[in-house]
């Protein structure tokens, strides 16, 4: 008895809240009669075991509590049954109570031999079991290993008692145990205290280990145990499973836009042989490296596998297109926030400020200062919001100015996109001398990356015109930006196309000359042996001469370019900020101002700008790798070192930016701009797979009219026929045209249900609002709607008061004071709103009023009625 | 374990992970942690679980607590006693609940406890002065103070008691945009459309 009542307690105390879970979820399932009425009885039960023998075997009880009435008998029999059975019995029992029963009586009646023994001590054992059983299952692990312990004679009878347990009472044991899995398993995230969490998960392993073997005869105990290790191998590395490096906030943009694309660039170049050969860019060694696509021939099969290198050569190209817009589209896709737009922006600006705004990864003192003063000027930039809401003055200068800047902008784009056609058209006639000095050579490289270093800042300036919020500024540069980098891009692109039509043509001549060189050499040869065997020429015609091979030369540009990107922003980050950040350093001891604080002062890192350069390079990437395969194997090289680099640059140059934006909402822009880079760049290669003609003599294309023709080969050859004609099939416009009118209309509908969607969101969020304003408006108006119940009660006979109105304002003013410190001014003025209102009243209710009333009126009467009408604040 | 001292019994350890988001290694260095604030105070060997506790004046330098303007208010919250002295069940409490695995459930309960400065089960408009003055310093005006702690009751109190009851914080927090994920499938399957028929019609010009 000792053992049971130290036991009892602490575990009902530790166990409260989940027992008490697990009871009211028994209870809604109509389950809980047993346990009601044991529970009703506990305390009568209590008493009498008290009295009785104290050393009553703690398990008998249990069933016998159980069943009230048959407690006695029953109580014997189990006090000889083996534990596992009990315990089922028990559990079954505390779980539903009106069906447990009956068929516990079933079970009951097989030992039934057993009866004599010890009728009471059961009886009482039972009951106090049962209030152990009824409050929660945890008690009962331990409950069970006293019972194993006494029970242990008893055990022959075990395998009888098994069989006669019913199926339902098993289901509910199972139930029992899965809800303990259950609990185990989510253990972690209930939020108590360790010590509390580490005496249930023992309660609650003890217990699924006992029921666990016993139901599943060895079988579940197996699955168990299978299952607990899985979950450990599974928690062990919960959700973001693999260790992740945090990233501060400033810099998480950056950091999942590195991610996604070093992802993607990972995974090209295990495409791709990634080269790490030294460069040369000039026409000489490289220009046949594996970096390009001359490199490649065109032999159908190699080796003895039949690495079909032309087939995958292209499938390849098209299907890194294919991948990288998948995985695009899927990150937009996850963290495409539907109406985290402008709606609810207003609505807990303050609040998400003062919850929201620390970064609890900071760990620097310094970070930790900067995110201060930016969390110190978010806040008064948006009282200064608050305050000033509209202001515009002078609309018609904002006006003028912001159609002046675009104008600007505008003109800067265009000259822009000039220069660089000037240039490529220049380097066309370049190409034809061999005296060319670096510079020439070089030039359009180094006019795209000295317009895209320029250009800018100079936005930058021209934006401060417009004074545009910020957020909305920002926004701004960043397109103009953008529109740069890709008005630059295409422009070269058109200028290449130029160049390569030209070469194309070349080539034509080329072609035929060398085809007219191979027929020269046959005629030759069979003139002069005279053989009409055609005998292969001694190298293949088509390195007789050497055409110009435009894929190639199209690549050596997109190569050329990439690395002069690289040259100039390093050279940038090294002149810009760290020689910027020596100067203002050093030169700061012997200045007449301020350096730090004052002009030059040190670099900001500017996060929007170099994420845009990344979405911009990565564009670069996926127009050049089809022609230089090479160019993803440079592209890695060039994040991994500039990752490094940066993020030295960073620690040791730069400050802040001014300005933090919260990744998490820019974050769909950036890769809505990735995912237009990437349809753009995918464009023109498109266009090229398919319509130009690749070059005759190099290339694993060679000697097909049509690059695509690769396809169709293998096709034809590889394929069985019928495959052959099912293709044709499918490329028949007939099939083609339908498909697209599907298309069309999925899209259609598809986009209709979006806006359905978003229809019924915005429905749902202005009702909410609305709700929100009857609750605000119900809270300031409590006094003019209490005035009614207020009315209502001073009706009552024995309320009734003979307190006119004016007896009842004196006692007002002095609960005043403490209402002043709410600040709810508006308060004070409902309340004389309300007295005011309440002065007609007491005159209708004239009538009403009993003699008796007017003594002990005064006092109580506005009491009760003014606290009510008050609301909040004397609480 | 050979010759090598044990902190924990395997039990221990198995029992942790089941109650915190860590693996056994994190859990032995989180107790190399703990001891490293008071080695004099902390034993090496945890099997027979100790009723020590490290005050709050040493788990504050921890350098993941030193620069968190609420860091008191943290440990208080997760120390059994309130004091903010913190036994390794409370400490391993405290960095499974911050930890990037936990759910922002629990997360929310617990930022809710701590900014509930005078652990009434309200963010009162007290409470909300004291967040506000150690986000800034104490750098923004009385009137400031009172201007954005007022806003911000307007804007979260949904029940109008001119304070935040849990149930109001939840759901302010919950749509805070850092909480924001939503899945939608849908953008994609448009956008895939898109690219698809835009290919058919490349297809269809070329071929």
């Amino acid at each position: 008895m000792s053992r049971r009542s130290n036991v009892v307690p602490n575990v009902l105390y530790d166990v409260d809240g989940v027992a008490q879970r697990r009871n009211n979820r028994r209870q809604a399932a109509g389950r809980g009669g047993a346990k009601g009425r044991g529970r009703g009885k506990k305390p009568a039960s209590d008493e009498e075991e008290e009295d009785e023998e104290e050393e009553d075997e703690a398990p008998r009880g249990r069933r016998g509590a159980n069943k009230k009435k048959p407690a006695k008998k029953r109580g014997d029999d189990d006090s000889e049954d083996e534990a596992p059975k009990r315990k089922r019995g028990g559990a079954a029992n505390k779980k539903k109570g009106g069906k447990a029963q009956d068929s516990d009586e079933e079970d009951s009646d097989a030992p039934k031999g057993q009866k004599g023994r010890g009728g009471k001590g059961g009886k009482k054992g039972g009951k106090e079991e049962e209030e152990t059983k009824g409050k929660k299952g945890d008690a009962k692990g331990k409950d069970k290993g006293g019972q194993n312990n006494i029970s242990s004679d008893s055990s022959s009878n075990s395998d009888e008692e098994e069989e006669s347990m019913s199926e339902g009472e098993m289901a509910r044991l199972m139930e029992e145990v899965e809800e303990k899995k259950k609990l185990i398993a989510n253990i972690r995230n209930k939020p108590w205290r360790m010590k509390r969490r580490l005496t249930h998960l023992k309660e609650a392993q003890a217990f699924v280990d006992k029921f666990e073997g016993a139901l599943g005869k060895g079988k579940g105990r197996k699955w168990y145990a299978y299952k607990v290790m899985m979950t450990k191998v599974l928690m062990g590395l919960p959700y973001g499973s693999i260790p992740r490096k945090t990233v501060p906030r400033e810099e998480q943009d950056t950091a999942q836009d590195y991610s996604v694309l070093m992802d993607f660039n990972v995974r090209c170049s295990s495409y791709y042989f990634s080269t790490t050969k030294t460069l040369f860019l000039s026409q000489g060694y490289c220009k046949y490296s594996v970096l390009f696509y001359g490199f490649y021939n065109n032999e159908r099969t190699i080796g003895l596998l039949k690495f079909r290198l032309p087939l995958s050569y292209l499938m390849v190209g098209i299907g890194t297109f294919g991948y990288s817009l998948m995985l695009v589209i899927r990150t937009m896709a996850k963290n495409a926030d539907v109406g985290g737009g402008d709606g609810e922006e207003g609505e807990f600006t303050f609040a998400w400020k003062m919850f929201t705004s620390w970064d609890y990864l900071i760990g620097n003192a310094e970070t930790a200062d900067n995110k201060y003063a930016s969390i110190t000027t978010s806040f008064k930039e948006s009282i200064v919001d608050e305050q000033e809401n509209q202001k515009d003055e002078n609309i018609h200068l904002r006006r003028f100015l912001r159609v002046l800047a675009n104008f600007l902008i505008t003109c800067s784009l265009g000259g822009s996109g000039y220069l660089i056609y000037f240039v490529v058209k220049r380097s066309q006639e370049f190409a034809t001398r061999d005296d060319l000095s670096w510079y020439e050579k070089n030039e359009l490289e180094i006019i795209m990356s000295l317009l895209g270093l320029v250009c800018p800042p100079l936005f930058e300036t021209i934006a401060e015109l417009e004074d545009y919020h910020p957020r909305i500024g920002l926004k701004w540069q960043l397109g103009r930006i953008f529109a740069l980098f890709l008005g630059n891009l295409y422009t070269f692109l058109f200028a290449l196309f130029d160049e390569v039509n030209t070469k194309l043509e070349e080539e034509q001549a080329i072609k035929n000359a060398s085809i007219y060189a191979m027929k020269e050499y046959y005629a030759n040869y069979s003139r002069l042996v005279n053989d009409s065997e055609a005998t292969p020429p001694p190298m293949n015609p088509a390195d007789v001469i050497r055409g110009p091979c435009w894929e190639t030369a199209v690549g050596i540009e997109f190569v050329k370019l990439t690395v002069s990107d690289i040259q100039v922003s390093y050279l940038t980050i090294l002149i810009g900020d760290f020689a910027r950040a020596v100067i203002v350093r050093f030169l700061n001891y012997c200045w007449c101002w301020d350096l730090e604080a004052g002009f030059p002062s040190y670099g900001e890192f500017d996060i929007s700008g170099n994420v845009l350069g990344l979405v911009f390079n990565q564009g670069m990437i996926w127009m050049g790798a089809f022609y230089a395969p090479g160019l993803v194997g440079i592209n890695v090289l060039r994040l991994l070192s500039s990752m490094y680099y940066q993020c030295w640059a960073v620690m040791a140059t730069n400050v802040p930016h001014e300005r933090v934006f919260k990744a998490s909402k820019s974050n769909n822009f950036y890769m809505g701009l990735l995912l237009l880079v990437l349809f753009l760049s995918l464009l023109p290669v498109v266009y090229t797979i398919m319509t130009l003609p690749p070059s005759f003599d190099c290339g694993p294309f060679s000697g097909k009219s049509k690059m695509f023709d690769v396809v169709m080969e293998t096709i034809d050859l590889d394929l069985p026929a019928f495959m052959g004609t099912l293709f044709s099939y499918a490329a028949n416009p007939g099939l083609i045209i339908p498909a697209v009118l599907l298309m069309v209309l999925a899209i259609y509908y598809l986009n209709s249900v979006s806006e359905a969607y978003k229809n019924s969101n915005m429905e749902l969020k202005k009702k909410m609002q609305m709700a929100r304003d009857e609750e605000k408006n119900r809270r300031n108006n409590t006094d003019s709607t209490n005035q009614v119940m207020k009315d209502l009660e001073d009706l009552l006979p024995n309320r009734s008061l003979a307190p006119p109105p004016e007896p009842e304002k004196p006692p007002e003013p002095e609960p005043k004071p403490t209402k002043t410190k709410p600040g709810a001014a508006g308060k004070g003025v409902n309340l004389q709103k309300d007295v005011a209102l309440a002065s007609p009243n007491p005159n209708a209710r004239g009538p009403v009023r009993p003699g008796p009333g007017p003594g002990p009126g005064p006092g109580p009467g506005p009491g009760p009625g003014r606290g009510r009408g008050r609301g909040p604040p004397p609480r | 374990m050979g010759n090598k001292q044990t902190t924990f019994t395997d039990e221990q350890l198995e029992a942790f992970q089941d109650c915190t988001f860590f693996t056994r290694k994190e859990i032995l260095r989180l107790h190399s942690r703990y001891r490293e604030l008071a080695p004099h105070l902390v034993p090496l060997d945890y099997t027979n679980n100790p009723d020590i506790r490290v005050p709050l004046a040493l788990i504050v330098t921890m350098p993941e607590l030193k620069e968190n303007p609420f860091r008191d208010r943290i440990v208080e919250t997760f120390s059994e006693d309130g004091q903010g002295n913190l036994s390794f069940n409370d400490f391993v409490d405290m960095f499974s609940a911050l930890c990037e695995t936990s759910p922002r459930e629990l997360k929310t309960i617990y930022a809710f406890k701590i900014y509930d400065f005078n652990r009434d089960n309200f963010i009162c408009k007290d409470d909300l002065q004291q967040t506000l003055t150690l986000l800034t310093k104490g750098e923004l005006t009385e009137d400031e103070v009172l201007l954005v702690c007022d806003k911000a009751l307007e804007e979260a109190d949904l029940d109008g008691d001119s304070k935040l009851s849990f149930s109001d914080f939840q759901n302010m927090i919950s749509k805070a945009p850092d909480f924001l994920r939503y899945n939608h499938v849908l953008y994609s399957h448009l956008y895939l459309c898109l690219l698809l028929l835009l290919l058919l019609l490349l297809l269809l010009l070329s071929g």
